[in-house]
């Protein structure tokens, strides 16, 4: 690598060259570790040359890249080129689960997933029209910089550091845990080990250099996760339909499932009550909940921190409007090709069962996923054929072969599979474990950037030691986020099933939280703090009230707004003759019966039926009602407000905070 | 900058926002209603309602992105808001 840490405009004039090199540098040692797996080289070092390798360059990049410039620690000194930026935010954005899990969603639902794959990037569009570049031309370290200036003052702050860290901290925990399982599953390392030695990736990166050292590491995760995602795909698609662009050929594969489809209904090896067929809209998600899925997926895209803040370190504001839609040209690389991962997998699958496929006969692949308790056959982790066919012997009329029914596979496995099912020599799947390693370490250094920087200069120097010297800001900075990587990597290695579900929770709160605020402080020059305060606290409030009390207090929910439920009246039924016996029973009973009325409870308990994942349906609305509201019960701001909303829309002229921060940093 | 100027400017980059956004609402819920008559025909193989969720929209998205930064610039530059090169 050349020299990140010269930081002048040779390294920054000299991006292509360097970039071309690395990513020239990284086919070549593919193809090398590919040519020693033909001489012999087993597959574990092969899986450890490729994710030690990979970890080793991104933390020399960022050590090159260490800082002791305040500007180059939050915003990579705002000279970050549009398409680099792009690239980075691209790394940044696309999580663990994205890279590991999508493919999966998209195999198990069907149409109904395309909601993520929609929602995941139309978010974008409210990013740059709405949002990037006025934040750019504002001139922030951070997101809650802000909210202090336009809504006046700590209150604001506190209110948007308070929402950053409630949505910023369940998804950081949940990008460790992932690189945690990819690292265990490919390296045979204790998962609780491979967290830390993750925890050790994730620091080399960003603590001695901040956003500059995140963002040429995420740039070089970005080329590592891509080539990892597409290569596959390129080879299968080249395969069966000679066309190497599977985002086009995989629509003759989803012909072909249909067609599977109907014949292993007709032969008996899946039922029709069971089967998703592929294309059918609304088999998991009725119109309502798809469509409001999607828009909260949107809205809470355009309020992520961690996203926001990579718009700051472009050099203009009109480079930060290119650098959204270059970000979503990257990001659409893989979302447009992860249906197609699904649909290659799924004619995999079904022309297995179809081909009535004795329960003796399975391939390999299915026992190597079956080991780790990925895939399961008859409700058994299909481990060895023994156990499979003992699993399913205990079943009635089962008939010894392989049935849709029988087969659960993890969505993890979709991706993680490919190259072995389709038969590719090991070093693909090293390939793609790299992938996921370099899209789960990315994430994460955005995250803990982003909660760190809140915590050191809204926290610290704006609330605590406004005096503070440069050095001193940066030191309490790097402790910063050295104790919230460790809390974080703690929290990850206890496997805590609530908070992985919970990051799905995240888009909501942010959406809730932040959106409305932050839209209208730009386009609305009559919000004012106490609209601000209002519409902050009741948006985040109502959609915490409907995401905790749906998940964790469900029978109280129902019992309180059981009438605006669309339950079953049988639902309902269920419901009183639970919660009678439950109030009957004693003992331990009482504990399994509670057991039993809270998880009917729990899928029951709703307003209008929407799920809680799209929990700012309810919360957006709630917070832009009460700035407008409130707003216009209260005193206008004053002028000087006025003028600054006025050069905030302006792209020309001095950005609105440097001035302050310029006397700050020297 | 004349209050007037700055006024004309917010009037066309509002009017430009507005479009946005109702290419956004049109791309991401409006042509989603309509999966069920879409899917009735195919382009190379893909039923047309499914494409347009799996890569219609997203390809949309994209090209929209680019002409939004397009067409700001234009409007900055004629009303003289631009940043210098």
């Amino acid at each position: 690598m050349a020299k990140p840490a010269s930081g002048g405009g040779d390294f920054i004039s000299n991006l292509g060259k360097i970039y071309t090199y690395y990513t020239g540098g990284f086919f070549g040692f593919v193809i090398i570790l590919g040519i020693l797996e033909q001489f012999g080289v087993p597959n574990r070092w092969i899986g450890y040359g490729f994710v030690f390798l990979t970890i080793a360059v991104y933390a020399v990049i960022g050590i090159l890249s260490r800082t002791s410039e305040v500007g180059e620690y939050y915003v990579a000194g705002r000279k970050v080129p549009s398409f680099y930026n792009g690239m980075a935010t691209g790394a940044d954005w696309m999580s663990g689960a994205s890279f590991v899990g999508m493919a999966g969603t998209l195999f198990l639902l069907g149409y109904d997933g395309l909601a993520f794959v929609l929602g995941w990037t139309g978010g974008y569009v409210l990013v740059a029209i709405l949002i990037a570049p006025f934040l750019r031309k504002f001139g922030a370290y951070t997101v809650p910089d802000f909210f202090s200036e336009r809504y006046g003052g700590g209150t604001a702050r506190m209110f948007a550091v308070i929402v950053l860290i409630s949505c910023s901290f369940t998804y950081v925990v949940a990008q460790i845990f992932a690189t945690g399982l990819i690292a265990s599953r490919f390296l045979d390392m204790d998962f609780t080990v491979a967290v830390y030695a993750g925890l050790i990736g994730i620091l080399l990166c960003s603590m001695l250099g901040g956003m500059k050292a995140v963002t040429w590491t995420q740039v070089a995760q970005y080329i590592v996760l891509i080539v990892a995602y597409l290569t596959p795909i390129i080879i299968l698609s080249a395969k069966k339909f000679g066309i190497p662009v599977p985002q086009l050929t995989y629509g003759q594969a989803i012909q072909e499932i249909i067609s599977l489809e109907a014949s292993m209904v007709q032969k008996g090896l899946a039922t029709a009550a069971g089967l998703k067929p592929h294309i059918k809209p609304f088999t998991t998600y009725d119109p309502l909940n798809y469509f409001a899925l999607i828009f909260c997926l949107m809205v809470g895209t355009a309020s992520l921190p961690h996203i926001l803040m990579r718009y700051f370190t472009t050099p203009s504001v009109r480079d930060a409007r290119s650098s959204v839609a270059w970000s979503l040209f990257f990001i659409f690389l893989l979302y447009f090709s992860a249906p197609a991962y699904a649909a290659f997998s799924k004619l995999e699958v079904y022309t297995l069962i179809n081909n009535g496929t004795a329960l003796a006969d399975l391939p390999q692949w299915i026992y190597t996923y079956g080991k780790i308790g990925l895939v399961k056959i008859c409700g058994a982790d299909a481990s060895v054929v023994d156990a499979v066919i003992a699993a399913c012997g205990k079943i009635a009329n089962q008939g010894g072969l392989l049935r849709l029914q029988d087969l659960s596979i993890n969505t993890d496995v979709i991706v993680l599979s490919t190259p072995e099912i389709a038969g590719m020599p090991y070093v693909i799947a090293g390939l793609v474990a790299a992938g996921g390693l370099a899209a789960a370490l990315s994430t994460a250094d955005g995250l803990l950037l982003a909660i760190a920087n809140a915590l050191s200069h809204d926290i610290y120097y704006k609330m605590i030691n406004p005096n503070a010297p440069t050095a001193t800001r940066l030191i309490v900075s790097r402790i910063l986020l050295f104790f919230v990587a460790v809390l974080a990597a703690y929290v990850a290695s206890t496997r805590p099933a609530d908070i992985l579900s919970m990051v799905a929770w995240a888009f909501s709160i942010a959406a809730a939280g932040i959106f409305p605020a932050l839209v209208l402080g730009v386009w609305w020059k009559r919000a004012n703090t106490a609209g601000c305060l209002a519409g902050m606290a009741l948006g985040y409030g109502m959609c915490v009230y409907y995401l905790v009390g749906t998940r964790y207090f469900a029978v109280s929910f129902h019992e309180m707004w059981g009438w605006l439920s669309t339950a079953t009246p049988a639902a309902q039924a269920k419901f009183v003759d639970l919660k009678a016996a439950w109030t009957a029973a004693s003992g331990p009973a009482k504990d399994a019966a509670w057991v039993a009325l809270d998880a009917h409870a729990q899928t029951i308990a709703s307003w209008f039926g929407v799920r809680n994942i799209s929990a700012a349906l309810f919360g957006l609305p709630v917070g832009f009602v009460a700035i407008w509201v409130v707003s216009l019960l209260t005193p206008a701001p004053s002028e000087a407000v006025g003028r600054m909303v006025d050069a905030t829309r302006r792209p020309a002229g001095a950005m609105i905070m440097q001035d302050k921060d310029a006397s700050g940093a020297h | 900058m004349s209050q007037a100027g700055e006024d004309r400017y917010w009037k066309r980059t509002s009017g430009l926002m507005w479009t946005m956004m109702a290419l956004w609402l049109f791309f991401s819920f409006i042509v989603h209603f309509f999966v069920n008559s879409l899917n009735s025909f195919s382009i190379l193989g893909f039923p047309f309602g499914f494409y347009m969720a799996a890569q219609g929209s997203l390809l949309a998205f994209v090209i929209m992105l680019f002409i939004y930064a397009r067409r700001q610039d234009r409007i900055d530059r004629e009303e003289g808001v631009a940043e210098e090169d």
